[in-house]
């Protein structure tokens, strides 16, 4: 294990971009995003979550596939370059490479994403254990320790030190690359689990900690699908796409052509199934009213994922769309109303 | 708030209204939802304390298209969406049975975690009728700060203590108005155009195109939104590169100029913090200097400055004139 004083981790970051660049938590604007990083950056890696998950450096919200350039009357076409520059990103917590194990089910099963493999193959990640996790945070619940986040390099924040610790082969050569700036430290595994176990004191306190996902599976399908407590869910939902935009797991997205008045540039963005137009095919759309889309998100997150991935659900328990949903609704409140429900019975 | 949820279910007993909208208490201490309510046991749940901030006036549009009046909880500020509404015939005034609920400022959680208070278990004096200071349980100790720090931003700027329209009213409000509404658009107004330019390019790159501003908003209530069109290219998921990120907003101010109450819930629904309210009140500045001071939704009946024409009105020259 290694260690670097926490003042000099501008001088670390500076070292690391200067080989490749550098993602991380910058606030702009009063808001946290992992963002590059620059001298002038405001690194914050005090706030827990950043608004949206850093899925964006694997997969980004909107992204140009391909080119079509019209030149008289020839016309050229140009594909969108893959990934080539190697590239770190630091502070992912926990919950978050969880959901990047999520999109790897999606992006990297066959057909393989090739636009997503690429960024997958070029990043190293270096994770921050969650020094205080939050009253929305429930990652325990899909069996996450925020203790001991599992990525290339794994790190704790421990008053005013960072330890280092290289998981993976990704991960020695990043930390052999910045020999000069860490040391080896004996006794940081002492420090560490002394931390560890106070992390994991908080998290059995945590309000979700015990919240409970029995009946949510794979092959529950007709039952949950049919259940009459979609018909008051819903009811205060917005239609806005907040929930999707700011999870990590939200993998649906749209392709788009985009006129740039000589040519054509076809793009893909994030879409959201609470938009009205979500999966709309040409005989119109499947699903036409906001109960049915709402419904979707959920479905997709804890029944139809795990059926088709050995059980593993697409929620990781990050808690931002508790935090962000401008009408309080939330994935744990439909866990919580079926939970209840099945009490009653 | 037991007066409110008897008088509730008295109403829905004696068959005037056959549903109420309101809140239900959340699972945390700070996330009620807005909720119908239309069985006499449903009660258990109903809540109204700092954190119903939601305006219930849009819900009004769907419900007012359901059989039976329904009984709508609407806070001073809320009963100008619902008037402005009424005006656009987007409500059916018939369809509503209005509470004019109390309101003494409505709390804003992102501004109790800038304050450095997270891991809240539990709170103390958010009630109606609460105490001046807030008492936060939380996992890192206990926590307090004072009612007004943790006030929505609209609040410090609040239109006043009356509603504009109600069948009755329950509650006691209080004024909470401590900051000039035009500070904000002032300061923005004295800065260079560069400046300006900077200033919004830096907070609306932030925007994710989550639509949560237009979907709150109670001046929003196209059927289709222009930007949900795949008719045409205007539609747009996702900012491509920093002018759409601008369009869509400023389209949407330029939309609701004339007609936006000031009701702030853009910026309070907004996930990355961008004060929306301030492109807005731009606007209700300048149709308050242009044509005498208006306010939208304070009547239901009269033309409002942007939709009736007079010799008098301003010509477009003016932008030119003022810079």
């Amino acid at each position: 294990m290694y260690q670097i004083a926490k003042e000099n981790l501008t001088a670390l970051f500076q070292k690391i971009a200067s080989l490749q660049e550098l993602y991380l938590p910058v606030k702009n604007a009063g808001q946290v995003n992992f963002g590059v990083w620059s001298e002038d950056a405001e690194v914050d890696l005090d706030t827990l979550k950043s608004v949206k998950s850093p899925k964006d450096v694997f997969f980004p919200q909107s992204e140009t596939l391909y080119t079509c350039i019209r030149n008289g009357k020839k016309l050229t076409i140009e594909p969108e370059a893959l990934q080539e520059q190697h590239f770190v990103v630091f502070g992912m917590k926990a919950c978050d490479i969880k959901g990047v194990e999520v999109l790897d089910r999606v992006f990297l099963s066959d057909p393989v994403d090739t636009f997503y493999a690429a960024r997958r193959d070029h990043g190293t990640i270096v994770a921050l254990a969650c020094h205080e996790p939050e009253e929305t945070c429930f990652c325990q619940v899909f069996g996450t320790d925020c203790a001991d986040p599992a990525a290339d390099v794994a790190a704790w924040m421990i008053e005013d030190t960072l330890y280092w610790k290289p998981m993976t082969k990704k991960g020695e050569e990043l930390t052999a690359s910045l020999a000069d700036l860490l040391t080896e430290d004996d006794s940081a595994q002492e420090k560490v689990e002394a931390e560890q176990a106070a992390i994991r004191a908080i998290v059995e306190k945590l309000p979700y900690s015990n919240l409970s996902l029995e009946g949510w599976n794979g092959d529950v399908l007709m039952e949950k699908f049919n259940s009459p407590l979609w018909d008051e869910l819903y009811k205060p939902c917005l239609a806005c796409g907040t929930c999707t935009f700011v999870c990590p797991t939200c993998q649906c997205y749209d392709i788009k052509d985009y006129d740039t008045g000589h040519g054509v540039q076809r793009y893909r963005c994030w879409d959201s199934c609470m938009y009205s137009d979500f999966t709309m095919m040409a005989h119109g759309n499947n699903r036409t009213t906001q109960k049915e889309r709402f419904r979707q998100r959920f479905m997709h997150k804890l029944v139809y994922f795990p059926a088709n991935n050995g059980g593993m659900y697409s929620c990781v328990g990050c808690g931002r769309c508790v935090e962000k949903c401008p009408a309080a609704l939330n994935i744990v409140k439909v866990i919580k109303a079926f939970q209840k429900q099945g009490g009653e019975q | 708030m037991q007066e409110l949820i008897n008088r509730a279910k008295e109403l829905l007993a004696d068959g005037t209204v056959a549903r109420v909208l309101g809140w239900k208490a959340g699972d945390l201490p700070f996330n009620p939802e807005p909720a119908y309510f239309e069985k006499e046991e449903d009660f258990a749940d109903f809540v109204y304390d700092g954190f119903c901030g939601a305006n219930l006036s849009k819900y009004m549009i769907e419900a007012s298209k359901l059989e039976g009046k329904t009984l709508v909880c609407l806070k001073p500020c809320d009963t100008y969406s619902f008037r402005q509404l009424m005006k656009e015939h987007r409500v059916n005034r018939e369809k509503a049975y209005i509470i004019g609920v109390g309101c003494r400022g409505k709390l804003d959680v992102n501004k109790i975690r800038d304050l450095g208070i997270k891991g809240i278990e539990s709170v103390q004096g958010a009630e109606i009728e609460g105490s001046d200071t807030l008492t936060f349980q939380t996992l890192y100790g206990e926590k307090t700060c004072s009612y007004a720090d943790a006030m929505l931003e609209r609040c410090h700027v609040c239109k006043g203590k009356e509603h504009m329209i109600y069948d009755e009213l329950i509650g006691e409000s209080r004024e909470t108005k401590d900051a000039d509404r035009f500070a904000e658009v002032e300061k923005i107004e004295a800065m260079s155009p560069e400046e300006r330019f900077a200033y919004f390019q830096k907070e609306l790159s932030k925007c994710i195109r989550c639509n949560a501003c237009r979907n709150v908003c109670p001046a929003c209530s196209c059927r289709k939104c222009v930007f949900d069109s795949n008719k045409f290219d205007s539609a747009q998921k996702a900012n491509v590169n920093s002018f759409e990120e601008k369009m869509f907003h400023i389209i949407r101010a330029f939309h609701v100029a004339g007609r936006c109450t000031d009701c702030g819930e853009c910026s309070r629904v907004c996930p990355q913090g961008i004060p929306l309210h301030l492109f807005n009140r731009k606007f209700i500045k300048d149709i308050d200097e242009l044509y005498g001071e208006y306010q939208a939704g304070a009547d239901d009946e009269e033309r409002g400055p942007l939709t009736s024409y007079t010799v008098d009105d301003a010509e477009p020259g003016i932008v030119a004139e003022r810079g």
